[in-house]
């Protein structure tokens, strides 16, 4: 009998693992909670909201119609079943939701390429009406062609901010400022290590021109972020190197620093995890090919480690070839020796954009008593400091217990990391010491229906 | 208040029906396509009051990973808006009008 | 080496564990508390928080009374609040026959001095129109309530150091003897000397049975909890169903924490989770009695360690095999309501040898004849 194969996402590393998987004829059931294959990175507007290819994914056009294009000629080579959550996973089964309705998928092999969030760090008025991530604003242009606002301001610290910029830009949005919290210096630092992957280097800096062509006012190494506003976005203040506020009015800000792997199912699946002190998160610990801790579980993609779309498709097809030969499956390997090759050069990449993003501790250091940091239960970050004066909770479950932080309807998936800063913080343990918030399920919400 | 300026504004013209939704009992133009995210901050700031304190909230990832956005629709299905798309007919309640209504937001 | 000598050392911190050290300590005795990781971290901490008397066994019924009138003076005890809310526990029945059970419940329950409001059908739908129509009748218990399981037992842990117990966590008690005067505990680089020993230490107490030559049929046991995501307050009392197979509560925030059947665990990792099947399978059970239920969502789940008997009735008394030694354990998931009854009448064992509460049903000698059978079988 064949292996029953279960990858989850239908993102670049999914859709490209499903397409080495269905070559050697073993039907890989493919289970993604959008609609439309091509994750959020090519992520296809719902039906009625087309635009053509070029508008949608800019310079990545070539690359988004290639991945739709490899998984529609899969076919019935795969099982494919959009719209389904997988909120569980236990005994080699994965629980899914599938338009309200509860199923079992069991799995011999779980390839796991569920991709990546924003990493949020709070800031006066981050919650407010108006204010969302970057991958949120790139969403609403990308999935809907609209802009998050009328006048609206860019903050953030990795690659996503110059383009979601130019990205509004080029759609005709009023871009008010574009802030990034890091040092251009990094960047500078940063420039020989980003030639490991020429192409990339090249993006990043016609990115940087055509900001410069729009004339849109650009600032770095920004110290302090402050959005103002009595129920809604009404301006946006921030502080400069040199110790001046600057004020701008718009209606709208979007605000993330890098990437955070979605791990929810790897740990769930038992994955191991270690703390990373380079990008300071957490992430599941990787064994040769794409293996996790557990045998039966490979982890391709952003989930894995941060390493953006390109990094995916050869991801995904490195943990696909790894199942092949776990299986004892012959393949020509010719293929996979190209692509370690190149994952080396984007191993330099990566450690490259790390350099020129370094993480914002600043905004951590900046955080005051009052500021919300658990969006969902309302936590402030002075309730953290206080329990933990009170109760030397010494990690972050326990002040999650005692808190109620990261126990709302994301499960600490925004704001789990920073309860963590905080705690530690406030403790002077290190992170790693702190923790971070054990997997629960459902990994999102569940309907109680019968 | 809420309801005179809209938070998100469209700048790509796109083929896609013209539907009529519901957003707390009050007729919204919207097109096949849109998510209900989109259909509702195109009228209006804010999508859910916030449970425990003062002040709304009007979603904020946009991918279904924040759990920001959830609101209730008529037939008493809760869904995220920014991953529900908008169906002819479909009636959203935000919760942020009727203050003493059984909405769950509220 | 750190050496202490104590009059009481009291292994496991949980809300017994924790409740004996701070009642023995304002007794004037000297107490140790050792725990493996945290106070209330296990069994006393994931429980559905539901401080309930009725539908107890007719044995707990003293000790649950007790502990009735303990919780409404928790928060001075403990000096902060841990959510105790008095909104009274609802039992509903499903059938004229389960509406008969409740009604000699009731009669047992008045003759402890617990006082049980029982309702019709009717009368319930009408006091509390959330409540499905299918119901037979209810018993209101209008004393009991809820209390927040994740704040009570670090609190009592707070106030028992605070009055100069040793709270002693990250402790894990490798050995421990009599030795003739006294007991002797080891933990890493701790040597405890004390000349009372309490085995507190919930579904991990069979360990130190083992020390002093004893055992008893503890079971490890699971339970299988899960939240809401908050709606508007509007299911006022806790609930709980003749039959037992859910129970469930909404705090003012406006979750609603659902909770029965088995989760799953493993006592040599310490780790346990929330099973899915057995959530799944609750959402009808819940709904059937609070039709509102349908359609809210999940967010969150969990489970936790904690020790089953036989008889879902509790050791609790001096041990056999030991002098000195004393027994409270086993709870069978309904210890958080008794913690601080427990707790108090630990403290009259070891201080006056005997309660003012009766306690005799909970002796570990009960489980003789099943030992004695299964040997006599095995032979």
């Amino acid at each position: 009998m064949l292996a029953k194969i279960v990858i989850v996402g239908a993102g670049p590393a999914g859709i490209r693992a499903a397409e080495v998987l269905a070559g050697a004829g073993l039907q890989p059931v493919v289970l993604d909670e959008a609609r439309q294959p091509g994750g959020q990175i090519y992520r296809q507007p719902p039906p009625g909201a087309e635009r053509d290819a070029f508008t949608l994914y800019g310079s990545e056009a070539g690359k988004a119609r290639n991945i739709h294009a490899a998984f529609g000629r899969l076919g019935k080579s795969v099982d494919y079943r959009p719209d389904t959550l997988v909120w569980n996973c236990s005994s080699n089964a994965l629980n899914i939701l599938h338009k309200g309705r509860q199923g079992i998928v069991p799995y011999d092999r779980l390839l796991i390429a569920t991709g990546a969030f924003d990493r949020v760090i709070p800031f006066p008025g981050w919650t407010l009406p108006g204010v969302f991530t970057l991958g949120g604003a790139q969403i609403a242009l990308k999935a809907q062609g609209v802009s998050i606002g009328k006048r609206v301001a860019l903050i953030g610290a990795g690659p996503l901010l110059p383009l979601v910029a130019s990205q509004y830009l080029e759609a005709g949005a009023d871009v008010a400022a574009v802030l990034d919290v890091t040092p251009f210096g990094a960047k500078i630092r940063a420039l020989r290590g980003m030639l490991a992957v020429p192409e990339y280097a090249r993006r990043g800096l016609s990115l940087l021109l055509k900001l410069k062509k729009f004339g849109v006012p650009t600032a770095y190494d920004v110290r302090a972020i402050e959005v103002t506003g009595n129920w809604h976005v009404d301006g946006l203040k921030w502080r400069d190197g040199a110790g001046r506020w600057h004020r701008i009015a718009c209606d709208a800000v979007a605000a993330s620093f890098g990437l955070k792997p979605e791990m929810q199912l790897a740990d769930l699946a038992g994955c191991a995890t270690y703390f990373d002190e380079a990008t300071r998160q957490w992430l599941p610990s990787l064994q040769a090919g794409g293996r996790s801790s557990v045998p039966d579980v490979y982890l391709a993609g952003d989930c894995a480690a941060i390493g953006g779309a390109d990094v995916a498709e050869l991801t995904g097809k490195r943990a696909a070839y790894s199942v092949l030969r776990d299986l004892g499956i012959g393949f020509a390997a010719d293929e996979l020796k190209g692509i370690e090759t190149t994952l080396a050069r984007h191993t330099r990449l990566r450690k490259a954009l790390d350099a020129a993003y370094p993480f914002p501790t600043h905004l951590i250091d900046a955080m005051s008593d009052s500021l919300t940091l658990c969006r969902c239960e309302g936590v402030t970050v002075g309730e953290l400091r206080a329990s933990y004066v009170k109760t030397s909770a010494p990690d972050v479950n326990r002040l999650k217990a005692f808190t109620r932080v990261g126990m709302g309807r994301c499960q600490g998936r925004v704001c789990g990391a920073m309860a963590a800063e905080i705690l530690a913080g406030q403790s002077g343990a290190s992170l790693p010491d702190v923790g971070r918030l054990r997997g629960q399920h459902p990994i999102k919400p569940i309907p109680m229906v019968v | 208040m809420i309801s005179e300026s809209p938070q998100f504004h469209r700048l790509a013209e796109r083929s896609g029906e013209q539907l009529v939704i519901t957003v707390d009992n009050r007729d919204v133009a919207v097109r096949q396509g849109d998510l209900i995210i989109t259909a509702v901050l195109l009228h209006q700031k804010a999508i859910r009051r916030f449970e425990f304190g003062d002040g709304f909230r009007a979603g904020y990832c946009l991918m279904a990973a924040c759990q920001d956005c959830w609101v209730s629709l008529g037939d008493g299905r809760r869904v995220r808006a920014c991953d529900t798309i908008v169906e002819p007919g479909m009636e959203v309640r935000t919760g942020i009008f009727n203050a003493n209504g059984k909405t769950e937001n509220c | 080496m750190e050496r202490l000598s104590v009059d009481v050392a009291i292994i496991g911190g949980g809300i017994v564990g924790c409740a004996a050290a701070l009642a023995l300590r304002k007794a004037g005795l000297t107490v140790a508390l050792l725990e493996k990781g945290l106070c209330g971290a296990q069994a006393s901490g994931i429980n559905a928080g539901g401080v309930r008397q009725q539908g107890r066994h007719v044995t707990e019924l003293p000790m649950t009374r007790r502990a009735a009138k303990l919780w409404p003076r928790l928060h001075e005890t403990l000096g902060e609040d841990v959510e105790f809310r008095q909104v009274g526990h609802l039992r509903l029945a499903r059938s004229e026959q389960d509406v008969q059970m409740l009604e000699d419940y009731a009669v047992t329950a008045r003759e402890h001095g617990l006082y049980l409001q029982l309702n019709s059908g009717t009368v319930t739908r009408e006091m509390f129109p959330w409540v499905s129509g299918k119901i037979a009748g209810s018993s209101l218990a209008v004393e009991d309530g809820h209390a927040n399981p994740r704040l009570v037992t670090p609190a009592y842990s707070r106030a028992a150091r605070s009055h100069g117990v040793h709270v002693l966590e990250f402790t894990p008690v490798e050995h421990a003897q009599w030795t003739g005067s006294n007991f002797e505990i080891q933990a890493p680089r701790l040597v405890v000397k004390s000349r009372h020993l309490v085995n507190a230490a919930g579904a991990w107490a069979g360990k130190f049975l083992s020390f002093f030559g004893e055992s008893a049929p503890l079971t490890l046991r699971t339970p299988n909890l899960f939240v809401t995501e908050p709606v508007s307050y509007f299911m006022t009392k806790s609930i709980a169903v003749c039959g037992g197979a859910v129970y469930f509560r909404q705090v003012e925030r406006g979750n609603v924490v659902l909770g029965g059947g088995p989760g799953w665990g493993d006592l040599k990792s310490e780790r346990s989770r929330n099973r899915a099947d057995t959530t799944l399978g609750q959402f009808a059970r819940a709904i059937e009695l609070v039709p509102e239920l349908s359609g809210l969502h999940i967010i969150r789940s969990w489970s936790g360690l904690e020790g089953d008997l036989p008889d879902k009735l509790p050791i609790i008394g001096a041990s056999r095999t030991t002098p000195n030694l004393v027994h409270a354990f086993g709870l069978c998931g309904h210890g958080f309501q008794l913690g601080p009854a427990i707790g108090e009448i630990l403290c009259e064992l070891i201080r006056d040898g005997r309660s003012q509460t009766p306690i005799d049903a909970f002796c570990i000698s009960r489980f003789d004849a099943v030992a004695h059978q299964k040997m006599a079988g095995a032979g």
